[in-house]
């Protein structure tokens, strides 16, 4: 690891004062991406933020139509929290399959929507749920927000300081782990939403996305059986050491209908 | 037996420190005014070194010292040696370059050492690494069997052809084809055996100390044979007489066999040490372990058995490549031949075997022992053969093991390739095995699996290795540079208590437990009084280490001789004390008693007697009461077993687990079976690491892939079913313990046992054949005919 210097601000205009003066800082949210990566000698912030004293960030809110999580939630809160368990139960087994109990009792949410890792599993919820992210100066759709490899919509220096989740009819995850790292080779959510059936993927490509041909499909007929027959292209798909694309594509298929199939359809 | 003797489920002496992080390892040492090194590795598999420039580096805070290899071939410091010289078919010699410390003119693999930085701080050493500037002219490089082997192949040494370290055989080639031209039946299979990394929990580690003033070195490094470090590195490539070198392997994390070798670290840090006049310590990342511990495995075979219609095995042959990586590690050459090849009788009759291996260099990391070493790709080569033989000619899997069993009255039986089987009885752990895994209801478990949608499958894998090894006069006639005696010292304090300094290295066996067991049930002394020494050879005079499960086998047996010398002095004493004649001495329990009578004293009286001689037979008996043994094993120990398996495939996703596992196993007399379960466990879990999990990955190019965690898939707690095991025990013939050694078995019968369950459970897709590890996609794709 380099050297850096370490903040640990109260306020979000505190944090946005720092990031203001040193162009190299980064936020640090749970660190389960960028410390090891910084131990790798792989990044090299001048400054690191740690924004785990900043006020109103670590909440869990339930205003009846949606649950609302602060950027600085971390996943074992998400995972044993009532309301989110009651509200969302799919939300709440997503968060406690993530990594291991180290990585649940430091990771966050906000930390892992940034980061859009294209194997975390967050993604996959904030996009099946149809959520809203919540800035320091925006709303961003869900819709809009994954935009590739480690790439949001967030502008340089924006900070997202909750995730809202509408509260959807019915929802399942199914994930595929990867045996070595327990990230996601491939997860789906499937979730039946106010906008309607919404099917979102993530661990498969670049960064999480929604597989509308299955979403129209449900629409239809909400049952395994309606996903027969329907691929992802695995062109658009990755390939690496642990899985093909191809298997990949086929995962996509086995794990939309399970959580089909765990929803009595 | 007696209440903490041989045969007792004792609680292990050495957790109380390690629960409670009280463990010295050697990361724990501190010497003072110690620097800290930095190595410097290549980033690149192969390449010319034009220019290492270190004066930036030199530069840097905290920087102590920047040293290359052109500094330490100028020291006239050596390469690191190889410990056992392999033959070709022609009877000349195998290829043995040689294997700087640093790396002078060359690069070979992603890992190999180039220059080392040392500093007042780890992070100064490296902060200040990241300023030397190597130049490299880049050179074509091979990683894996098939490119090393093809037509044109980049090589790895200029001077060996076709990357061909050797061109090895056992048994008679001509011979052997006869009896295929005329058998009724035979079976071909092409198997690949995975390349592992072995990830010993704690990372290598080493303090290298020079004393100018006495001019002596002491090396503290992670070593499962301190000793033979202590001869490697003394007389090989520092020549440094030993009772100037002081190699300590304290409390040590793990190895399986990957902390056996000498590696080029405990040569940089020691010598480093003379550089700079201060203890020099490195220790690896988990990083740097990836790419710098000798990893094990990595065969590619082609393999044959010819049966007769009856299903009577009547020939084999076996051709392997064995990839060495880009330079010996101590007993490379040694792993594919004799410790595999020889091992290719299996449990079976087969009259004739040819066994050819070439050992290939590749522009990997060294090759070298992993768990079992050899004999495990023996056993799976071998089991699975016979699996598939099974499945053409339509015999029972298990009735065609049976049948060509080596039966209980074959003892002693000389194998076709090379080894003498003392005692075994194959049936009897097929049948305890059977019996755990409650085999007769097997199909009841499968139709409620397919109930669930899942595909069970059932595998047996028989097994046997040869451990202990061996008599010194016959490994050194098969190229072994080394004797293989183990060496016991018992130390009767003048209180009664005993020290034990054995030459065997505990790493998690628990031998600080066992040791003493032996120890009460030779001298009846308190269990707690009983100290084991070792890992140092400034206090342990001799001795030649852990591996190929040796420790009970031969360090047990050096031990129980030096425990019969005490006895025997110890009664001559007890005669002198009860004015009787010395035959007449019983000692029991530890008391000396006049047979016949209720004269008697305790062991602890004759053992003050030995230290205070007032009334001691001076004239005829020396004082004091301390008894060495050096022990040479008289064969090999054979012990062997039946392993059932039981997956349940997942048909949509490929994803197999493991929902059974029974080890039935015969290691002869079992000192405390609470332990062994222990060692079965983890060999077994390896074992299914490497059938389902484990796979070491270079590119093309030859870069390492699987070098962290994140990619390098270890098998985890939820991988593992409870298992059931049990021991049968036929003692072995030829040594005072009856014992045979425990520690690789799950790892050798494990892989074979899992992997014919998956091609059982697959029985309605016709795969013919699949190789380790059988991840989700590569099961997924042979269900759907891309195998």
């Amino acid at each position: 690891m380099y050297q850096f210097n370490y903040h640990r601000p109260s306020s979000l205009d505190e944090v946005k004062k720092i990031l203001g003066d040193n162009a190299e800082a980064k936020l640090l949210a749970g660190g389960m991406t960028l410390l090891p990566t910084m131990k790798m000698r792989l990044a090299q912030p001048s400054d690191l933020v740690d924004m785990s004293g900043v006020d109103g960030l670590s909440e869990i809110r339930d205003d009846g139509d949606a649950i609302e999580i602060g950027a600085m939630v971390r996943h074992a809160d998400v995972a044993s929290n009532d309301r989110v368990r009651a509200s969302i139960p799919a939300l709440a087994e997503l968060a406690e399959s993530i990594g291991d109990a180290q990585v649940r009792n430091r990771g966050t949410i906000g930390g892992s929507v940034a980061n859009s890792d294209p194997a975390a599993d967050y993604p996959a919820a904030v996009l099946g749920l149809n959520a809203v992210i919540k800035t320091d100066r925006r709303e961003i759709k869900a819709d809009d927000f994954f935009k590739g490899l480690f790439e949001t919509a967030l502008e340089p220096g924006e900070i997202i300081v909750a995730v809202r989740f509408p509260k959807a009819k019915r929802a399942a995850y199914a994930k595929f782990p990867n045996p070595a790292s327990r990230y996601a080779v491939v997860g789906v959510m499937v979730a039946e939403t106010a906008d309607g059936i919404r099917v979102a993927v993530t661990g498969a490509g670049g960064c999480a996305f929604r597989a509308s041909a299955m979403e129209a499909a449900l629409a239809k007929d909400f049952s395994a059986a309606a996903l027969e027959g329907i691929a992802v292209d695995a062109a658009d798909l990755n390939s690496d050491l642990h899985a093909s694309a191809e298997y990949r594509a086929h995962l996509v298929g086995v794990m939309a209908k399970r959580a089909v199939q765990s929803l009595g359809g | 037996m007696t209440e903490n003797g041989i045969g007792a489920a004792v609680r292990r002496k050495e957790d109380q420190r390690f629960i409670t992080g009280r463990g010295q390892y050697v990361d724990d040492i501190n010497r003072p005014h110690q620097v800290y090194a930095h190595i410097l590795r290549s980033s690149i598999p192969h390449g010319k070194i034009k220019k290492v420039d270190v004066e930036a580096a030199r530069k840097m805070p905290g920087v102590v010292g920047v040293l290359t290899g052109a500094e330490m071939a100028a020291d006239g410091i050596n390469g690191l040696p190889c410990g056992w010289g392999v033959n070709n078919k022609d009877g000349s010699p195998m290829a043995e370059p040689a294997h700087p410390a640093l790396a002078v003119d060359v690069v070979r693999y992603v890992g190999d050492q180039v220059a080392v930085v040392l500093a007042e701080s780890r992070a100064q050493a490296r902060d200040a690494a990241e300023l030397v500037e190597i130049d490299y002219d880049t050179l074509p490089a091979v990683a894996d069997l098939d490119a090393a082997s093809a037509d044109g192949a980049p090589l790895v040494w200029d001077d060996v052809k076709g990357n061909v370290c050797f061109d090895w055989e056992i048994g008679d080639e001509a011979a052997t084809n006869e009896v295929f031209e005329k058998a009724d039946t035979v079976v071909g299979i092409d198997l690949v055996n995975n390349r592992l990394i072995a990830n010993a929990m704690e990372p290598r580690a080493a303090i290298g100390e020079y004393d100018s003033g006495k001019d002596e070195y002491t090396l503290y490094t992670t070593s499962q044979n301190p000793h033979v470090i202590r001869l490697l590195m003394g007389a090989f490539v520092m020549g440094i007489p030993e009772h100037k070198l002081r190699v300590i392997s304290p409390d040590v994390g793990g190895g399986f066999g990957s902390k056996i070798f000498h590696y080029a670290e405990e040569v940089i840090v020691t010598w480093a040490s003379t550089k700079v006049g201060r203890p020099v310590k490195w220790t690896a990342d988990r990083s740097e372990s990836f790419m710098s511990d000798a990893h094990g495995r990595d065969h590619k075979s082609h393999a044959e058995l010819a049966l007769s219609k009856d299903g009577d095995f009547l020939a084999l042959r076996v051709y392997t490549l064995a990839n060495l990586g880009a330079y010996l590690s101590t007993f490379g050459p040694a792993v594919p031949t004799y410790m595999h090849a020889v091992l290719l009788a299996g449990n079976y009759k087969t009259p004739i075997i040819y066994a050819n291996v070439k050992g290939l260099f590749t522009h990997t990391v060294p090759v070298d022992a992993y768990r079992g070493a050899g004999r495990p790709e023996a056993s799976y080569l071998l089991e699975r053969l016979i699996d598939k033989a099974a499945r053409k000619t339509g015999i029972d899997p298990i009735e065609l093991r049976r049948r060509n069993f080596i039966k209980p009255e074959d003892f002693p039986y000389q194998t076709p390739v090379a080894l003498e089987y003392d005692t075994g009885n194959y049936d009897a752990s097929v049948d305890k095995a059977l019996e755990l895994s409650d085999y007769k209801n097997y199909e009841k478990r499968k139709a409620e699996s397919a109930k669930r949608g899942k595909l069970r499958g059932i595998g047996i894998a028989s097994y046997i290795e040869a451990c202990g090894v061996a008599p010194s006069n016959v490994a050194g006639a098969l190229g072994a540079r080394a004797g293989l005696y183990e060496v016991g010292t018992v130390r009767v304090n003048p209180t009664g208590s005993v020290t034990v300094l054995t030459g065997s290295h505990a790493h998690g066996q628990g031998h600080e437990t066992t040791m003493s067991q032996l120890v009460v049930e030779a001298l009846g002394v308190d269990y707690d009084s009983v100290e084991v020494v070792h890992g140092d050879t400034g206090k342990v005079p001799f001795g030649m280490g852990t591996y190929g499960s040796r420790s009970a086998a031969v360090g047990g047996v050096a031990l129980m001789n030096a425990l019969e010398k005490i006895k025997t002095k110890s009664k001559k004493i007890a005669a002198h004390l009860l004015e009787a004649s010395e035959e007449d001495i019983e000692f029991e329990n530890g008391q000396l008693t006049v047979k016949g009578t209720d004269r008697s004293v305790a062991f602890a009286e004759v053992a003050l007697a030995a230290y205070v001689p007032h009334n001691y037979p001076l004239d005829v008996l020396e004082p004091g009461l301390e008894e060495t043994a050096f022990y040479d094993p008289k064969n090999f120990t054979f012990p062997a077993g039946c392993h059932i398996c039981e997956v349940e495939v997942d048909p949509d996703t490929g994803v197999v687990e493991v929902v059974a596992f029974t080890a039935g196993d015969d290691f002869g007399r079992i000192i405390n079976p609470m332990i062994v379960d222990g060692q079965v466990h983890g060999g077994v879990t390896q074992g299914i690491g490497q059938a389902l999990y484990e796979q070491c990955v270079y590119d093309e190019s030859g870069q390492l892939l699987t070098g962290s965690m994140m990619d390098y898939c270890l098998p985890k707690a939820d991988n593992v079913p409870n298992f059931s095991v049990s021991t049968d025990v036929t003692p072995c013939t030829h040594n005072v313990l009856g014992v045979k050694g425990c520690g690789e078995a799950g790892a050798i019968g494990a892989p074979p046992a899992v992997i014919n369950a998956v091609l059982n459970a697959l029985s309605d897709y016709n795969v013919d054949n699949l190789q380790m590890p059988a991840t989700p996609e590569r099961v997924w794709q042979a269900m759907h005919g891309n195998g």
